[in-house]
């Protein structure tokens, strides 16, 4: 199996990466802090006011480290692609394939149905940690229209229905998703989903934790030669990563269920965020590095790949998706496997 | 002989041979890929997929140390080190670690091939074909025979000679023009699993034994049985 790499993230402001020989350097005010060798990273991601020399860049490109540049708070500013484009021939049959609907609706079923089955699984293992503490009968109602729309996948729906079911599942899953936080409700609450900008904290937290996603997503794409900006489910828009967000999906539950147990076990107060006037919430560099230092936790984890049925880190699943679509893609296999949480 | 003089295979020539177009050449390396695993050569030359392991990067450490140097000289050997060569009639491309010339009592140079590598000498013919391949360009390069190389292989710290007999040359031969079907044809050949995929450095790319076909509609199945 391949090994798991590590992500270094640079979040001191004022850092300058360079290749150091076989290594990266990170200097901070001069002087090197940190060496790291290049060939135990999988990607590398910095937030902020963080240079990079042109020749790290470089090696990065050539050896399928994913560079990436981000906000201090976390939004996507760029990202470094190599000399090494991977095969047009696979790309050529993802456009192809984007174009014909019959088969962007079997992806999108798949990324769909994977979101709907693992959501309702996170909302299963609440009931039943603190089915005590919550309104289990809100859940347990989620549950329920959770398993429908799961049922309802599998008839073979046209691309517009599928993306009804996919909103609807989503609002019936945050919905209750509120009473899965158990801990300091005054601070912690989620009302509904928002993002531009999020207006709790709970929305920050999950709007960051996706953005990390949707990096290693994207990088497991790019490696493997895929263009992660077209996708079946989230059609062209230009900017967007299409085919990384539908990808995404099935792990977006695992994101929401890190945000509930940081927020449950208390690894993250309410002044580890700033709410700004216009009624935005901002987190704190604390907090930042908490919710980094628990992502790349569990991506160390090991978990058996439930097609597959190999043991291998939550990070390599993401690497394991794209080399599944891209046999998907080459006809070696007869549909996409989205990850699916038991 | 060395002094390589601007030339083109002439027409007049009694056999006609097929000459690549310099746009088409493979790399040499490919040929060693292909014999190793038909997939694998894909994978690299066709999906540009690779994963540097801990041999690849070994590897690379040796090889670019092989490659600082440019060129030694004494009185009856000179070596150059990295040599870009090609050969038009296999449709190869790449470099030569080491090309040794050794004075001749004639007073002309014979080139020489030598080309390093990591572990132990193998069973199979993959590295004396990629010798070989190397062997061609420069006799194609330089116009004049080259008769015998050498491997080298680093954990023997020993030196095997090669001899480029009729046997060799044809399987290079057919080698490349193999890889060149393959790539022209621009389809992945499907895995198979058996022991050299233990030490296949595309293993956790190329999934052998990652069932195929008609699997998925059953897992889905499987997983949402709610
Ligand atoms: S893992 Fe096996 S089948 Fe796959 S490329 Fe390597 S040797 Fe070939």
């Amino acid at each position: 199996m391949k090994k798991h790499l590590n992500t270094l993230f640079v979040t001191t402001q004022g850092a300058y990466l360079a290749k150091d020989g076989e290594t990266v350097a990170v200097r901070i005010e001069g002087e090197t802090a940190l060496r790291v060798p290049l060939h135990t990273l999988e990607s590398i991601v910095c937030f902020g006011n963080v240079g990079c020399s042109p020749f790290l860049m470089g090696s990065c490109g050539q050896r399928n480290v994913g560079l990436s540049f981000l906000s201090e708070q976390g939004r996507f500013l760029a990202r470094v692609h190599g000399p090494v484009t991977g095969n047009v021939l696979l790309r050529r049959e993802q456009y192809r394939r984007a174009d014909d609907l019959d088969f962007s609706a079997a992806v999108a079923t798949a990324c769909v149905l994977g979101k709907v089955v693992n959501s309702r699984t996170v909302l299963l293992r609440a009931l039943r940690d603190h089915g005590d503490k919550i309104d289990a009968q809100v859940v347990q109602e989620s549950i329920n229209r959770l398993g429908a729309a799961a049922r309802r996948l599998q008839e073979g729906l046209s691309l517009a229905e599928i993306r009804g079911v996919e909103g609807d599942g989503a609002r019936t899953y945050f919905s209750a998703f509120d009473h899965l936080i158990v801990r300091d409700k005054a601070n912690f609450f989620m009302h509904r989903r928002s993002r531009r900008p999020p207006l709790d904290r709970i929305n920050c937290l999950l709007s960051f934790v996706y953005t990390l996603l949707l990096h290693d997503i994207r990088s497991a794409l790019e490696t493997v030669g895929l263009d992660p900006a077209v996708g079946y489910l989230h059609r062209d828009r230009p900017g967007r990563a299409g085919l990384a967000l539908d990808l995404m999906e099935e792990f977006r539950p695992m994101a929401d269920r890190l945000v509930v147990s940081l927020v449950n076990l208390a690894q993250l107060r309410c002044d580890d965020f700033v709410c700004s006037d216009g009624g935005g919430v901002r987190m704190s560099d604390t907090a930042r590095k908490t919710v980094l230092v628990a992502y790349q936790k569990r991506k160390q984890e090991e978990m058996t790949h439930p097609f597959v049925e190999e043991k291998m880190t939550i990070g390599l699943f993401f690497h394991m998706q794209a080399l599944l679509f891209a046999r998907y893609l080459r006809d070696e296999l007869d549909g996409y496997p989205p990850v699916i949480w038991r | 002989m060395h002094e390589s003089t601007d030339r083109h295979c002439d027409d007049h020539s009694p056999l006609e041979v097929k000459l690549y177009d310099e746009d088409d050449l493979i790399m040499i390396s490919s040929l060693q890929h292909y014999l190793f695993c038909t997939r694998q050569c894909a994978l690299i030359y066709l999906e540009q997929q690779w994963l540097e392991n801990r041999f690849t990067a070994e590897g690379r450490v040796l090889h670019e140390r092989v490659h600082t140097s440019g060129r030694e000289s004494r009185r009856k050997l000179r070596i150059e080190y990295d040599v870009p060569i090609r050969s038009l009639q296999l449709g190869v491309a790449g470099r030569a670690d080491i090309v040794e010339f050794h004075r001749q009592d004639n007073g002309l140079w014979q080139p020489f091939p030598v080309e390093y590598k990591r572990g132990r000498p193998k069973k199979d013919d993959t590295d004396r074909v990629q010798l070989c391949a190397q062997a061609l360009c420069l006799e194609e390069m330089l116009e004049c025979a080259v008769p015998e190389g050498a491997l080298y292989y680093g954990e023997k710290k020993r030196r095997t000679s090669v001899i480029f007999d009729a046997s060799l040359r044809e399987k290079t031969a057919q080698t490349a023009a193999a890889v060149h079907a393959l790539l022209t044809e621009a389809k992945t050949p499907p895995p198979h699993y058996d022991k050299r995929c233990e030490s296949c450095s595309l293993l956790a790319l190329c999934l052998p034994t990652v069932a195929t076909r008609k699997q998925v509609g059953r897992y889905l199945r499987k997983m949402v049985e709610l």
